[in-house]
């Protein structure tokens, strides 16, 4: 086995054994990354020259004997959490050439515990999407099939993990950002509840649904990520004031007693794809056998989650975008001569037709006379979803479902058609809206060998249920162990 | 319902864009098939029911209005499309 296509955790046994440096690890991965991401296109930016350096400094701190479960582990981190020196594009051209000046809390607390970031990874842009086919900078391709989207909108993170260009990376999660994208290229991902890891440094997208999380090569390393990025942030006014618990500690329990639920509403749902159902049932059964008992729940209000997302979502963007005036930093239109026209000037060449759609519907919802009508409704019918996740976690530990309705289309197919790009995100948007967290696992693979990921979703601060449901899994399954041939 | 051209041009100058004459009746033609998806949401019965900003609620934030960390104004000024004398620098307002 190649070093790059180590897992976290095998890799910091042979750092801590002293039998492979940081160095050499990290020069594997950035070998990878020279020999196939020309093929998969998952890095905005590789800062191999700051990885190298970081690497050795590990190095260093291995041989005083300072060494934390990601000391000199080589990571990626979306391109939309600041990293100071090296540029946090979102996948924009409003924001090309950014170079931030401070790190968001997250790369602060992975620098801390000695993890070495490699580069920046590709997404759709502002993370506006749910197949990376909406970045303004290159194109990113499924390392299972490169003629078919990675997911997204962090497809690159989920891309570079799958095709061992990293150990493991961070992603945004806003309606399924992480978790799709890790169903479609076969890796773990995680959207931990909402305000257990700081989002100072995150640029915003939609500010009452985005959250941090990792993707990995496996459960263990998912719940490595999650120590050294969740937490309490001043920073942070979101953030929220509660003990970390060491993840990784409650992976071997077993899981008898754990009680699934299978939401009514959520079978034989039209569009889903018999494929995805059959590896869904599959995994299920494989649970059952594990000890898990499977109840039936119902979440009566599934039906309105698209429609209450594709307002709440583009409302707050629409006031969060509004910061992108070509003043402050990121591109300007120069050709205008007076303020007003080049603010409009910079936006409209700045921003993707993606974006721009999603301003204009947030902007048309908060103006005058519709904001009842669509923010305020919107804001109670969220309500009412996140009440029948509370209803259900009565009577049930975690809910199982698939993560995407079907494995990775195509490049091309969906896409002039935004409404049913929204519709197959119907799975992950709930875990947003109710602030719930949610994880995908490996759990199948299509006749066509495509990915697909089973979802765990769990109540508020269940992340270790979650942890535990997924290691069980995987103890019996080999489907995380497969890797794409590129 | 559908959104008239005129509407998309009034909302995209509120939303300080530009659109090119080509692209706004495609723009009208999709804002206008989501939202009448999202219309759904008037059938649903949510007569006394709270609406929900943030799905874990906090309360304030507070600290002490103290001096803290911040960013130097040569950092702040280093990402600036234009600036002088140590200020961001706009093209003429009036």
């Amino acid at each position: 086995m190649e070093l790059n296509e180590l897992t976290i955790h095998a890799a910091h046994d042979l750092l801590r054994n002293k039998e492979i440096s940081s160095v050499e690890l990290t020069q594997a991965v950035l070998d990878q990354i020279a020999a196939v991401d020309d093929k998969v296109g998952a890095y905005i930016t590789v800062a191999g020259e700051q990885a190298l350096k970081a690497a050795a400094n590990a190095d260093q701190a291995i041989t005083a004997g300072e060494i934390t479960p990601l000391t000199g582990i080589p990571l990626g981190i979306k391109d939309l959490m600041c990293t100071r020196g090296i540029p946090t594009t979102c996948a924009s051209r409003i924001l090309e050439n950014f170079v931030p000046p401070y790190n968001a809390t997250v790369v602060d607390k992975l620098n801390s515990a000695g993890a070495v970031t490699v580069g920046k990874l590709n997404m759709d842009e502002f993370a506006m999407g749910s197949s990376t086919g909406h970045s303004a900078l290159q194109a990113t391709y499924n390392p299972w099939d490169l003629e078919r989207i990675p997911g997204g909108s962090s497809g690159g993170s989920a891309a570079a993990v799958a095709a061992d260009m990293c150990l493991g990376a961070l992603g945004s999660d806003t309606g399924g950002s992480i978790r799709q994208p890790a169903s479609h290229c076969g890796v773990v991902g995680m959207k931990p509840t909402y305000g257990r890891v700081s989002r100072f440094g995150l640029v915003a997208f939609a500010s009452s649904l985005d959250q941090i999380g990792p993707l990995s090569k496996d459960t263990r390393d998912c719940a490595l990520l999650l120590n050294a990025v969740s937490g309490y942030d001043p920073r942070d006014s979101t953030s929220v004031p509660r003990d970390v618990p060491d993840y990784t500690a409650a992976l071997k329990a077993g899981l008898k007693g754990i009680r699934a639920g299978i939401p009514r509403e959520y079978t034989d749902k039209e569009g889903l794809d018999p494929e995805v159902a059959a590896a869904i049932k599959a995994a299920i059964a494989t649970l059952e056998d594990l000890g898990v008992e499977c109840v039936e729940v119902s979440l009566p209000n599934t039906e309105h989650c698209v429609a209450v997302y594709y307002v709440i979502a583009p409302c707050e963007a629409s006031s969060n975008l509004a910061r992108y005036d070509g003043v402050k930093y990121g591109f300007r239109d120069t050709g205008a001569d007076s303020l007003i026209p080049m603010y409009r000037a910079t936006r409209s060449a700045g921003f993707g037709a993606e974006v721009q759609r999603r301003v204009i519907i947030g902007t048309y919802c908060l103006s005058a006379g519709y904001y009842d009508a669509y923010y305020g409704k919107a804001s109670q019918v969220r309500t009412l979803i996140a009440r029948d996740f509370q209803n259900a976690f009565e009577t049930c530990d975690v809910i199982l479902s698939p993560v995407a309705p079907e494995p990775a289309f195509k490049i091309g197919e969906n896409t002039d058609d935004p409404l049913k790009m929204y519709l197959s995100d119907i799975f992950t948007l709930s875990a947003n809206l109710a602030g719930i967290p949610g994880m995908s696992v490996p759990c199948g693979f299509s006749q066509a060998g495509l990915p697909i990921g089973l979802q765990i979703l769990g109540p508020h601060f269940a992340e270790e249920t979650l942890l535990k449901v997924a290691y069980n899994f995987e103890q019996t399954t080999e489907f995380h162990k497969q890797k794409p041939v590129l | 319902m559908k959104i008239s051209k005129d509407e998309v041009l009034k909302v995209a100058a509120l939303a300080r864009l530009d659109i090119d004459d080509a692209a706004i009746e495609p723009f009208a033609q999709q804002i206008s098939t989501i939202l009448n998806y999202v219309d759904t949401l008037k059938n649903v019965d949510t007569e006394g029911v709270p609406g929900t900003s943030h799905a874990i609620s906090l309360t304030n934030a507070f600290r002490e209005d103290e001096l803290q960390e911040h960013l130097e104004r040569d950092r702040a000024l280093a990402n600036a499309p234009d600036e002088e004398d140590g200020a961001f620098t706009v093209p003429k307002v009036i």
